[in-house]
């Protein structure tokens, strides 16, 4: 055992001494919170848009004034003709440009019915998307202020609520993925390099030269990581909790255990990568080509793991962060328990078994 | 490059903080001398062999190379030498002539003069066969020989070689010091360093640096004369046991 | 079973050793390979980068598996018994094999405990040459110079009191007087009783071995002790010098008394085919007397029995 602790105290002096890993394993969490918190939102705000008022009426002036007072818009331009429309959106300046038609207040009082048409910018589909939405949500609710004014005989009122993220919050949906993929990048990639860097550095002959067993070498260099990894957990769930302020609703001590499952399972694969690669580039490339694109493109977090076609739901299922990112989302989100999760949770504990296990038996004794 | 002295260093000094690494050197190399370069480890060797490369630009002294200045004239006496080091050699995932093509057009050589050389070298090591094989592929001491071949491709006026022979077997050894002989006898500089103290002897002239300073600068022979010893070896050793320099 | 006897006399046996590399197992590392090293002898393999020392050690170290051939180690298979000996052994790979993060001091602590032992434990083992190195021993190993990171690979490897130790190429690319020190070393531990195997790519550390064995090509080209191998040499031996070097050896290339003469120092070495060819070498020296052409006698170097068996 006294192996074993010394074993684990160098492994931490190579830790601290490298400010270039210290960085990646304690700031990184940090940063990717911070960027996917503040400046990779999918949330549109203040989109500039322009008006083509031909109306100039009382309706019209009313409702631009409410488009540029909500929170989405802000008027950039007024234009006067319609070739304008188009220059605006090739320079780039606004996102969407709403027309009035002529006599807009006229055709609404006398036959009930009047046209705005709202152009976007569909280059980017989805924010062009949001705008229009948006845009008519406003204009809905200005439609239902006169119609309650006039009462008409028949009308279907929608009310919707959404559950859980009632404020359609982003931070929801990526505080999970975030932490999936920081536990990932931690434990699998830093352990693969670790060992492979000692191989290539020679120190690993005269580890296997030792009386040390060889699997205790390598448990011995997963260790730390997996106490660093926790600290992780940590301030991960810190700042999402109080700087982006997404609530943990179910068990902290079982969102804790679940995270701690899921990085036994990336220490795994971890292992088994350094006992595949050769060299710390190498290692570099099978953690980020093998564990993080899955994990990005797969794991539910970027893309609906729902709308994908059959063969990549299948695939998906292997990808442990698309468990653990269900697991994260369940708990924090939605506060269930574990009798929800238990499925997803003995799904990652046999992952983890299977790659220790294989990783321990591919772990060569010799050389080659 | 007056009296055909192709290096000239004048006080050459280099300080790293408070290390003085190289302690101002003087010493002259004339053209077509093969000069060894000795010295322990940590007593300033590579370090003076950086600044006279255009590498590293010296903290005081004067220095020419070829005849261009080593404070100003860096980029020209690149031009005018060769390099080889026992690490750096020759790209092992190219074949034996992409290693001359690419060579030869970093130094702007014309395709002719590339073909030309290649042939010529080819034919000069017996490797005519082997033209189109990777160097990988190639056994040590053959590598070694090409290196050198390439180092000079561009007709330097002078080849720095830094521990070219490390390693290699003893036959080989010497057919790589037939090729520094032939290449001096064209008139190519050689300035080398080595840790054989026997390839000290089949220098022209040997300088020995101990602690960044010159200690000894003269053919072998007068040099074992002045120390009297009976060999290179036993010269080596009594100076360089002088150094109170411990590490790097 | 003579294994009680073995045990007692022989620190490593090899026999018939057989290696080989890539896919179709074509590159041959080790080409039938054997000898034997007796308990607390000094011994050298000699032979050039790429001879195949390094795959020897990583095989007798247990790191590598033979494709043939049968080698013990303390009496102890290399195959069977990995555990045993790599309890008992010491081993410095070529490659500097230190964590150059770690201080001097948490380097050696660090294989000590590796080793299930302590600094203390087995201080007198590695006091002479630790305290060479011991007031640098805040600095980080990967600003030490060549030499003493040599010294400090070696005190890590014998920390635990191996019963043989395995030293690939301790000396390359370390300047004379550091080699020198490290052989002294080297004799120093072979009063304690360890029996040393050390490869090297240098001619002149053959002399301070007990035995050794030159290889080449993965072949072993003689075993002897470093006289034995010299005594072998049976061909006359001169050594000239004139003025023209390089010119002197190509005139006495083409000699048909000349076996070989190749550069030695300061003189070539001139290999005769016999006897007779010595007379023949005088007159040709005493007619170029006018480039001060020198001939005298010498005794064979190792490194001209390692060329004559190269050549043959």
């Amino acid at each position: 055992m006294r192996q074993f602790f010394s074993f684990i105290k160098k492994e931490f002096y190579h830790i601290w001494r490298d400010k270039r890993t210290m960085f990646i394993l304690l700031g990184m969490p940090v940063v990717q919170i911070v960027i996917f918190g503040f400046a990779l939102t999918n949330e549109v705000k203040n989109a500039k848009i322009a008006i083509l008022d031909n109306s100039k009426d009382a309706a019209t002036t009313s409702l631009s004034a409410q488009l540029n007072a909500s929170r989405y818009f802000d008027i950039e331009k007024n234009l006067v003709s319609y070739t304008q429309v188009e220059e605006e959106f090739k320079k780039g300046k606004i996102k969407l440009a709403v027309v009035f038609p002529q006599h807009f207040s006229e055709d609404l009082l006398h036959f009930n019915k009047a046209q705005v048409q709202l152009i976007a910018d569909a280059s980017d589909p989805n924010t062009a998307n949001q705008l229009t939405n948006y845009a008519t949500a406003i204009i809905m609710d200005y439609q239902n202020r006169i119609t309650n004014e006039r009462k008409l005989p028949y009308t279907i009122n929608t009310e919707m609520r959404m559950l859980y993220n009632p404020q359609l919050k982003g931070a929801f949906n990526f505080v999970p993925g975030v932490m999936a993929m920081v536990l990932l990048l931690v434990c699998t990639m830093m352990t693969a390099i670790t060992i492979v860097k000692e191989k290539e550095m020679g120190t690993m002959e005269v580890m296997l030269v030792s009386p040390m067993r060889p699997q205790m070498v390598v448990l011995a260099k997963a260790v730390p990581y997996l106490l660093l990894s926790t600290i992780n957990i940590a301030s991960i769930l810190l700042l999402s909790r109080y700087v982006l302020e997404v609530p943990i609703n179910g068990s902290l001590i079982l969102l804790v255990f679940e995270s701690i499952l899921f990085t036994l399972v990336s220490l795994s694969l971890g292992l088994l990568i350094s006992s595949m690669a050769g060299s710390q580039q190498a290692a570099m490339f099978i953690s980020l080509i093998g564990m993080f694109l899955p994990t990005i493109m797969l794991s539910g977090f970027m893309f609906p793991v729902e709308n994908m076609p059959l063969p990549l739901r299948i695939v998906s299922n292997i990808v442990p962060a698309k468990w653990y990112y269900n697991i994260v989302k369940s708990v924090m989100i939605k506060g269930v328990g574990l009798h929800v999760i238990w499925k997803e949770t003995l799904i990652l504990g046999g992952m983890m078994l299977f790659f220790l296990t294989l990783a321990i038996k591919r772990f060569k004794i010799r050389l080659a | 490059m007056s009296n055909g002295k192709v290096i000239t260093a004048e006080q050459l000094t280099k300080r790293f903080g408070d290390f003085v690494a190289v302690d101002h050197i003087s010493f002259d190399v004339m053209k077509g001398e093969i000069f060894g370069f000795l010295g322990a480890n940590g007593a300033g060797k590579t370090t003076a062999m950086r600044m006279l490369c255009g590498l590293s630009l010296p903290t005081s002294g004067k220095a020419t190379v070829a005849g261009f200045d080593v404070f100003k004239e860096n980029e020209k006496i690149k031009k005018s030498i060769g390099y080889m080091s026992q690490k750096f050699s020759l790209y092992e995932d190219l074949t034996v002539k992409e290693n001359m093509e690419f060579y030869g057009g970093i130094y702007h050589k014309s395709d002719k003069f590339i073909k030309e050389k290649t042939t010529f070298i080819l034919n000069e090591l017996h490797l005519t066969k082997e033209g189109n094989k990777l160097v990988k592929s190639l056994p040590l001491g053959w590598k070694q020989k090409l290196a050198f071949s390439v180092a000079i491709f561009h007709e330097p006026e002078i080849v720095f070689l830094d521990e070219p022979t490390g390693g290699v077997d003893p036959v080989t050894r010497r057919e790589f010091w037939n090729m520094i002989y032939q290449a001096a006898d064209r008139g190519i500089t050689v300035f080398v360093t080595t840790h054989y103290m026997d390839e000290a002897e089949y220098c022209s002239r040997v300088s020995i640096m101990v602690d960044g300073r010159i200690e000894a600068l003269d053919t072998p022979s007068q040099l074992k004369k002045t120390y009297e010893a009976a060999s290179m070896d036993e010269v080596f050793l009594r100076l360089a046991r002088k150094a109170v320099r411990a590490a790097d | 079973m003579d294994k009680t006897k073995e045990k007692v006399v022989a620190g490593v046996v090899v026999e018939n050793i057989i290696k080989t590399y890539g896919k179709k197992k074509d590159m041959t590392a080790l080409n039938d390979i054997s000898f034997d090293v007796q308990k607390g002898e000094l011994f050298g393999l000699i032979g050039p980068d790429g001879a195949g020392k390094t795959s020897l050690f990583r095989i007798l170290t247990t790191l590598l598996l033979a494709d043939s051939g049968k080698a013990t180690v303390d009496g102890f298979d290399v195959v069977k018994d990995y555990k045993a000996i790599r309890k008992r052994v010491g081993y410095m790979p070529g490659r500097f094999s230190l964590y150059p993060d770690l201080s001097v001091e948490e380097n050696l602590n660090f294989f000590a405990t590796i080793f299930n032992t302590s600094i203390e434990e087995n201080y007198d083992l590695v006091k002479d040459i630790y305290v060479q190195i011991e007031p640098f021993k805040k600095r980080k190993a990967g600003k030490l110079s060549g030499g003493m990171k040599q010294k400090l690979a070696l005190s890590c490897a014998l920390i635990h009191r191996p019963s043989v130790l395995f030293l690939d190429e301790p000396t390359t690319g370390v300047d004379a007087v550091s080699r020198k020190e490290f052989w002294e070393m080297l004799k120093g531990l072979k009063q304690q009783g360890i029996t040393i195997l050390v490869s090297t790519p240098y001619m002149d550390e053959a002399r301070l071995c007990d035995r050794i064995a030159l290889i080449q090509n993965g072949k072993i080209l003689s075993i002897n002790s470093p006289q034995g191998i010299v005594n072998d040499f049976s061909k006359p031996l001169w050594a000239v010098k004139s003025d023209r070097m390089l010119h002197l050896q190509n005139e006495l290339q083409e000699k048909d008394f000349v076996e070989n003469v190749y550069p030695f120092g300061e003189f070539h070495h001139v290999v005769m085919k016999n006897e007779s060819g010595s007379e023949q070498l005088r007159n040709f020296i005493t007619a170029h007397s006018s480039e001060n052409a020198v001939l005298q006698q010498v005794k064979p170097d190792i490194e001209d029995c390692f060329i004559d068996l190269m050549k043959n």
